[in-house]
């Protein structure tokens, strides 16, 4: 393992969120204190507990996992694309690392700068309700587990993609909605049946549904289907990163 | 120090961009690699350095492979590629420092420090490449290529774009990395380049190497040369008697021109001249003129 190279791969996406701090960490902060004004505040004074747990405590799982996954999807995916935008691939390329190695650096990166905004969110979000986690080695599993499944998710984009537009399109059009149907502002018990069966079909209802679990002991579905979703995802991702290097599909001639 | 053995390389595209190429760069030596724009030279460099994957055939660095044994071989070869491919928004220092790491070296300041005296960098090792000219750029890129201290450096077009001064400036580094044993290979447009600085000169065309050759010996054994003479009375036409020399005549009549072949002996000259004289011919002046390096390069690629 060429341990100087991860590290040099690492610390130098890392540099570029010290580099642009404002818009790393305040803007998902900001964006999750309006969150907590509009849906806490203002309309969540209007809504009656859910599962016994307020609406604005029960939000923070899901505001969380919104940030999380646009967060790892963003930096993983741009974090590969800017160098085969600007050219500069070529000396990873031509350095002596595997494509093991290159996939940690850059992946790891990623998952660091979601993880550290997530826990920025969670830091931000006691100042707005009270919030018990019941379950927190579990917390920090989940986090893990869907920070890496996601920056692995958007280094495919970041491979896949052959303009910034692209680059924008996954996250836009799929993660967002699928994050925001996912129950994210809501319990899906909450829906007619009809759409709570055919929101089981999203897999972010896992993922949102796990993490709420372990703050509340409660979710939409099953710990165990949350877990087994989630790592269901984490393999669907590593089989088609293994593709990518396997054929150097966009990265080599 | 690299043998290159029965390489080619085909695109999906169906293109081929090098065949069978045969060739062999001994260790501190300065190879120049000619030929025309999509002639293959940047692919064979990308393939030795493992940008590109080969179709058929191997590479030997240091008789390491270039596939089995990549991080050997890849800890020992530079790249400055062509296009002048940065970091618009890191600093001239972070960005070596970067491929030093990359290339599995641990870090030394010391040793940065250094390369970016030699390359008139240190004044600006905490500017943004972004705010860097052309030149400087380019020398940014030779800082990353020499940050891990490798033993085999190419230089893709190193001096394409760039001023006379920096030229000379690559050229003296160039020589100086010689001294220390590293092995080169550049390719350039510049022939002039690869005429003072080249030890071998290779040429490629259409993905084949058309030849090898130690420069000197090149010059020598494809290198035409001239005689012209200012004539003191120009003349209508050649006399008759001349016409078995090879022989020229401007339009207007007052300069004759004698092609030779650098290789022959100057006996012929002797007596073209004697023949001149006895047949009252007077010239005023006289020069030689040796084909360049580019006149035997664009011979032999046309004879393609």
């Amino acid at each position: 393992m060429n341990l100087n190279s991860i590290k040099a791969i690492y610390n130098f996406e890392m540099s570029r969120m010290r580099r642009t701090l404002g818009q790393s960490l305040f803007a998902p902060v900001i964006s999750t204190v309006l969150y907590f004004i509009v849906f806490g505040s203002a309309i969540g004074s209007r809504i009656s507990d859910i599962d016994g747990v307020s609406y604005g405590a029960f939000i923070v799982p899901g505001l969380i996992i919104l940030t999380i996954l646009t967060e790892s999807t963003a930096n993983a995916s741009f974090g590969i694309y800017l160098p085969r935008f600007t050219g500069t691939i070529y000396e990873v390329l031509s350095a002596p690392i595997s494509f093991i190695e290159i996939l940690i650096g850059y992946v790891g990166a990623a998952a660091t700068k979601s993880i550290i905004v997530g826990f920025v969110i969670l830091f931000t979000a006691h100042f707005f309700v009270s919030i018990d986690i019941q379950h927190p080695i579990y917390m920090v599993l989940i986090l893990f587990l869907i920070s890496i499944s996601f920056s692995l998710f958007g280094f495919i984009i970041g491979i896949w993609a052959d303009s910034f537009e692209k680059l924008q399109v996954i996250p836009l059009l799929i993660i967002t909605p699928l994050t925001f149907l996912g129950g994210s502002f809501y319990s899906i018990k909450m829906l007619p049946e009809a759409w709570q069966t055919l929101s089981l079909l999203n897999p972010i209802v896992y993922l949102i549904s796990g993490f709420r679990w372990s703050f509340y002991g409660q979710g939409d579905v099953s710990i165990f289907w949350s877990l087994t979703m989630t790592f269901v995802f984490l393999t669907v991702c590593i089989c088609v990163v293994s593709y990518i290097f396997k054929t150097g599909y966009k990265l080599k001639q | 120090m690299i043998k290159i053995n029965n390489l080619s390389k085909q695109y999906n595209n169906g293109f081929k961009a090098l065949s069978e190429i045969q060739l062999e760069i001994h260790k501190g030596e300065i190879f120049a690699l000619l030929g025309p724009n999509g002639a293959g030279k940047t692919t064979l460099i990308n393939t030795i350095c493992g940008i590109v994957t080969p179709t058929q055939g191997s590479i030997n660095v240091n008789d390491y492979d270039i596939i089995d044994d990549y991080r050997a071989t890849r800890s020992m070869i530079g790249l400055v590629p062509q296009e002048l491919t940065t970091d618009a928004f890191e600093t001239v220092w972070n960005t070596v420092s970067f491929s030093r790491g990359l290339f599995g070296k641990a870090k030394n300041d010391q040793y940065i420090k250094e390369i970016l005296h030699d390359l008139s960098l240190l004044d600006k090792k905490d500017n943004k490449l972004m705010t860097l000219s052309g030149g400087m750029k380019r020398r940014v890129l030779i800082a990353k290529a020499l940050s891990h201290e490798p033993q085999v450096l190419f230089l893709d077009e190193p001096t394409a774009g760039v001023d006379v001064e920096l030229r000379k400036d690559m050229w003296k580094l160039v020589h100086k990395l010689r001294e220390k044993g590293v092995t080169i290979i550049l390719t350039t447009h510049y022939i002039e380049e690869a005429e003072q600085m080249a030890d071998r000169i290779g040429v490629i065309n259409h993905g084949r190497i058309i030849l090898v050759e130690e420069k000197s010996k090149l010059m020598k054994k494809l290198g035409k040369k001239k005689l012209i003479l200012d004539l003191k009375t120009p003349l209508e036409k050649i006399p008759e008697k001349f016409q078995h020399y090879k022989l020229t005549l401007n339009n207007s009549g007052d300069k004759l021109e004698y092609q030779y072949h650098a290789s022959e002996t100057s006996e012929e000259i002797c007596n073209l001249l004697d023949d001149l004289r006895d047949h009252n011919i007077i010239y005023s002046d006289l020069q030689t003129k040796q084909s360049s390096l580019e006149e035997i390069f664009v011979d032999l690629v046309r004879k393609q």
